[in-house]
């Protein structure tokens, strides 16, 4: 069972939810995928590992026997390479690793070097058993989804997945949602969250991954995006109160659920609620395995 | 002399465009005879990449100077190996431009000027 957890709008309570629901489920994998910001073990403290470098292939010319036809220029729809009237340039970080150019290459003269672009980590906290892989692109680097889908590889198709999701509605979101079995979308009651949520509806339908809402910080704004919800048929999964406790917890980056026990059986609650709506042959499966 | 400057139109007439990778066109002049070619851009609307290709495309006309308002980085490094001389010069026409390089006025891009948009 992977469940990811997104939202157009940034700043809606994504890693809130991710990290108090895989607290609530237990046992369970926390992957966050916001690898531009990493920031789920903020709130879970565990020792990082790490487990491999994340590459991409970007090519490289045999000035030799480049007979500078520019065929790999042509074919190259990022641009990364440029044909010059006596030589051939590459810009690695337009580059996206398709390796096109190899095989359309007449003189055989392109072979690939890998460019480490992130990392990803590892660690396991102890008391609630959850394994938390974390993906962090480097620096300066462009492009996110090459290190979240290698991050997704390490999904466990026999335990439960919470994907913390960057927000937003681009390329980095699709590759986090795309392969998942259901998507929760956190948005808050403002005209903000409301615009941004209507965005990411319209991503997460066409991707056909089934889909609610949860709206954060209930309470603070006004009706609209409950309206919306009810007229488009999407099921909203939680109410999430605006509530001084909850954040007085955040900012000393404690999980809700471990200081606040019904929000655990809440939690839990929306986990079977998930899984009766997914289409996930194995849910329920994965549904009765979680213990307590 | 091969001039190439950036412009919004596609005569001697029409206003330097300020961006090179994402201008509409091109406008390579003979400052000898004022004899041009007017070149589209048709990478202006590249998701990324597009001043790598505008670069391509203006070296290989064999221009020996540009004038433009900004280049980015990528850009910079293909036209600086190509020794191709790079001017700043807004808010006139093509012919403008032309005449203010020739009368040795227009400061030189020594550095890109612009942050490009090496990301989608």
């Amino acid at each position: 069972m992977k469940i990811a957890i997104a939202s157009g709008k940034g700043g809606t309570g994504k890693t809130t939810v991710a990290v108090n629901f895989a607290l609530a489920i237990g046992n369970a994998q926390l992957f966050d995928c916001d690898v531009e910001e990493p920031n789920c073990n903020l709130f879970l403290g565990v020792d990082l590992e790490k487990q491999e470098d994340v590459t991409i292939s970007v090519p490289e010319i045999d000035a030799e026997k480049c007979s500078l036809c520019g065929s790999c220029a042509e074919f190259c729809r990022y641009n990364a390479i440029a044909k010059l009237p006596q030589r051939v340039m590459i810009f690695p970080k337009l580059c996206h690793g398709c390796g096109g150019c190899q095989i359309v290459c007449p003189e055989n003269a392109i072979s690939e070097i890998k460019r480490p672009i992130g990392i990803i980590e590892k660690g396991v906290d102890l008391g609630s058993g959850i394994s938390l892989f974390q993906g962090t692109l480097a620096i300066g680097e462009p492009m996110a989804t090459p290190v979240i889908r290698q991050l997704q590889a390490h999904i466990n198709e026999n335990r439960v997945a919470v994907v913390d999701s960057p927000p937003g509605t681009a390329c980095p979101v699709i590759a986090t949602v795309s392969d998942m079995d259901y998507c929760v979308l956190v948005t808050e009651p403002t005209p903000f969250g409301l615009n941004d949520l209507i965005l990411a509806v319209e991503v997460v339908r066409q991707l056909e991954v089934p889909f609610g809402v949860i709206i954060n910080r209930h309470g603070s704004g006004d009706d609209r995006v409950e309206e919306y919800c009810n007229s488009e048929d999407i099921p909203i999964l939680m109410k999430i109160p605006y509530d001084r406790e909850m954040a007085v917890l955040y900012s000393e980056g404690i999980p809700f659920v471990q200081r606040m026990p019904q929000w655990e059986k809440n939690f839990r609650a929306l986990y079977r609620e998930i899984c009766s709506m997914s289409s996930n042959t194995s849910s329920g499966e994965s549904c009765s395995e979680m213990s307590i | 002399m091969k001039i190439c400057v950036t412009t919004k139109g596609s005569d001697l007439n029409a206003t330097v465009d300020p961006h090179f990778g994402r201008c509409n066109n091109f406008l390579v002049v003979d400052s000898g005879t004022m004899d041009f070619e007017s070149i589209g851009n048709n990478q202006g609307s590249a998701s990324g990449g597009a001043g790598v290709q505008a670069a391509q495309q203006v070296i290989g006309k064999g221009i020996n100077v540009l004038i433009t308002g900004s280049v980015g980085p990528n850009a910079f490094s293909l036209l600086e190996s190509e020794g191709i001389e790079m001017k700043i010069f807004s808010g006139g026409s093509v012919k403008e431009a032309i005449e203010a390089y020739n009368s040795g006025s227009l400061e030189s891009i020594a550095a890109p000027n612009s942050p490009g948009k090496s990301r989608r």
